[in-house]
């Protein structure tokens, strides 16, 4: 008898089980993970979207910046599953794919033609590693780049603009060089009025530091070195290099006090509050100062492109980042059909109405974005001249000397630009040397 | 007969029972000492020999690699890193600055609590709060308190012509910065085990004192420091060893590099740039400096008992 139940029992359990099993497989569960920012909040109202239209359940998950690389590649190391994608940063491109936690998405970026249908610069730094290989790791996914914001009302102040064409002896405006920004910071640097010149980044935590320091290296004429050769030596010591991040300093003698470690926060601080004429910042951080609700000043903001150098050469430091596929996720099929979905045209438009920065070259060129808002002109002038940090395995090694070096003789005033730079090329070819790029 | 009432008599006895929870040796031993014995092995023993292990390899988890043996490799090249002596520098002075006030100001406080006044109590509690909230939140509170246009600190300061110092931007100031918030915190803590020191002072030998009309200084170097330095040599080893290891406090109020300790040097090397075997080695390398440190002071300890 009581054989028989126990019969019965385990043969009700297997018929229910193999039941289930034949059923159709229940709507899936997709998981991004992202920096905790505004455009993950607009990819969460995006992604709502595809929930609607095909049952899966997509989830953005988010972290603080300063802990996204380090909980991201944490879960990377332990080959976890708990994010499908990964929205992560263009640095992350070498190790991502030579570690193998990135899905290979070459045969998707070429069957979809994306070489064409996203921007150049987008592709070229979001999404190929190593570069020109034709190999393809990411699809773009936010576009972003350093531009700046300043105080409308400031510059057009009849009194401000009389005293300054007093001084410098042209007109006050836009600064279309580095070197009229650097004479408007001096000119509206006034501490005994808490008002200051110009708020840069200084932060030396992840990459503040050196996409700031960028932004004069690039538009002088600099560069970091040679992406193909890993050659430092003579780049990022050469005089062009020097002459931009003694300007950088100087632009740090003229920032607010207590400035020695800023980032995008306090850079939209420097508008909100009052305190500086010229801010740097990404793009992405950008809304919240056209929004009268988080800056007071909304109506008198504006935004510029990122200034010519001296040699009339202008670049930006480049932000944004693609998403990626997770190797060790168990839902890579349905990854895919996620990104097909996300690269349709229709989809790309509304993630730029969302807020989000398209890739997509159709949309950015449209005048419907180009007009959208009162920065996304400059915004996509800036996606055309945009220049990236090194994206090798060791670019976190590479980043820390930067830091060091960087922060020495601009936070600290130890040494001069020369001796920093010299430092650093030493610190780079020595970290070549060791991962045997020669 | 003898012999059975004796067996009878440890069957009595066997297995012995706690008097005050009636639990056996036994079940003590399953419930509490194994446990905790297994834990130490997984959580703390097994993971230090693992790491020590990585400590001699190139290993780096970011890749999909295997660890290759490179020997002493590591330790060389740490030692000849001129930018980690200088943290260890840092660290050094950070912790000489913050023990070092934090010993002053927390046996000041014993000593002026040490004796009987309304709302005693009210005050000890008051002035222990400090060490009871989490570092984070100290460390972002310091930062208002340092801003230098609208903190409390400046604000005080202005009266001396000192309102305009930018604290923690300041490269010469950042690092003190951090050790005053480090003695705000942790003074309580010394105050707490200074003041169980300095009640468990015989009253006897002050009345001797009083009689032989010893003066203020010679009771204190006499009586008062002699029998309350075990007690503050204990609070020194604790401190020095948790200011050793400050992490929270600089990553949280600086980004300069004066104020980049030991720690927050370990934590870029091992969770940004994922170089796991060199962290290994170089938390190996803090590991027998604070052990060095650390049994200075209890040799000094013993003395100070034997005495």
């Amino acid at each position: 008898m009581v054989s028989r139940t126990w019969t019965c029992l385990f043969g009700g359990v297997a018929f229910a089980t193999a039941g289930l099993a034949s059923l159709p497989a229940a709507a899936q569960e997709l998981t991004i993970f992202w920096a905790e920012w505004d455009p993950a909040n607009y990819l969460q109202e995006l992604v709502n979207e595809y929930t609607a239209e095909t049952g899966v359940t997509v989830t953005v998950q988010t972290t603080p910046w300063p802990d996204f690389q380090t909980k991201a590649f944490a879960e990377f190391n332990a080959h976890g599953d708990a994010y499908d994608m990964v929205v992560g940063d263009s640095q992350w491109l070498g190790a991502g794919s030579t570690g193998g936690h990135y899905v290979d998405l070459t045969g998707f970026f070429n069957e979809h033609d994306l070489g064409n249908v996203m921007a150049p610069a987008t592709v070229e730094y979001y999404a190929e590693y190593p570069k020109g290989a034709g190999k393809y790791w990411a699809i773009p996914l936010e576009g972003d780049a350093v531009g700046w914001a300043y105080r409308k009302d400031w510059f057009e102040d009849p009194a401000e603009m009389a005293a300054f064409k007093d001084k410098y002896g042209y007109d006050l405006a836009v600064p279309e060089t580095f070197a009229q920004l650097r004479d408007i910071a001096e000119f509206f640097h006034r501490p005994d009025e808490s008002r200051y010149g110009v708020a840069i980044y200084t932060q030396t935590d992840y990459d503040a530091l050196a996409m700031g320091f960028e932004n004069s290296l690039f538009s002088y004429g600099g560069d970091l070195g040679d992406y193909a050769t890993y050659q430092v030596d003579g780049i990022i010591n050469s005089d062009e290099a020097i002459a931009a991040l003694e300007l950088y300093k100087e632009l740090y003698g003229l920032t607010p006090p207590n400035w020695s470690n800023a980032f995008f926060q306090e850079g939209n601080q420097a508008i909100t509050e009052n305190l500086a004429a010229m801010s740097m910042n990404y793009f992405a951080f950008f809304p919240a100062l056209v929004n009268s609700a988080t800056n007071p000043n909304a109506d008198v903001t504006g935004f510029f492109a990122n200034p010519k150098g001296p040699g009339g050469e202008q670049f930006a430091a480049l932000g944004g980042q693609g998403i990626s596929i997770v190797s060790y996720s168990s839902n890579q099929e349905e990854s895919l059909k996620f990104l097909e979905w996300f690269i349709r045209d229709d989809v790309q438009k509304r993630w730029a109405e969302l807020g989000g920065y398209t890739c997509s070259a159709k949309v950015l060129a449209s005048d419907e974005f180009r007009s959208a808002t009162p920065y996304n002109e400059a915004f996509y002038q800036t996606m055309f001249i945009v220049k990236d940090f090194w994206a090798t395995p060791e670019y976190a090694e590479l980043l820390i000397q930067l830091n060091k070096r960087i922060s020495n003789y601009v936070q600290s005033g130890q040494g001069t630009a020369k001796e920093a730079l010299d430092g650093l090329a030493a610190d780079w070819k020595a970290t070549f040397e060791k991962y045997d790029r020669y | 007969m003898a012999v059975g009432n004796v067996a009878a008599a440890a069957a009595n006895v066997r297995p012995s029972r706690s008097a005050a929870s009636g639990m056996s040796d036994l079940a003590i031993r399953n419930l509490f000492i194994i446990p905790t014995v297994a834990f130490l092995i997984v959580f703390n023993i097994f993971p230090l020999l693992y790491s020590l292990g990585y400590s001699f390899t190139d290993y780096r988890a970011s890749l999909n690699e295997p660890a290759n043996f490179i020997g002493l490799q590591n330790y060389r090249e740490l030692l000849a890193d001129p930018f980690i002596w200088t943290n260890f520098a840092i660290t050094a002075k950070y912790v000489i600055v913050s023990v070092g006030g934090q010993m002053i100001v927390g046996f000041g406080l014993a000593m002026l609590l040490n004796r009987s006044f309304r709302f005693k109590g009210l005050v000890t509690t008051l002035l222990l709060l400090p060490m009871m909230l989490s570092m984070a939140v100290v460390g972002l509170f310091w930062k208002l308190l340092y801003d230098p246009s609208w903190g409390i600190v400046n604000y005080v300061l202005a009266p001396l012509g000192l309102g305009h110092l930018d604290w923690l931007a300041d490269p010469n100031l950042a690092l003190y910065a951090v050790a005053i918030t480090d003695i705000w915190m942790w003074a309580p803590f010394v105050m707490l085990l200074s003041l169980a020191g300095l009640s468990a002072v015989p009253q006897h030998l002050y009345e001797a004192a009083a009689i032989d009309r010893a003066g203020w200084w010679f009771t204190f170097t006499r009586i008062t420091l002699p029998l309350v330095t075990p007690l503050l040599l204990i609070a020194l080893i604790f401190r020095t060893m948790e200011a050793f290891k400050t992490f929270d406090l600089a990553f949280i109020m600086s980004g300069l590099n004066e104020t980049e300790l030991i720690s927050k040097r370990l934590y870029q090397m091992a969770f940004r740039e994922w170089q796991t075997g060199k962290s290994c080695a170089f938390a190996y390398i803090v590991l027998i400096v604070v052990v060095a440190i650390t049994n200075i002071y209890i040799k000094y300890l013993n003395k100070a008992k034997e005495r």
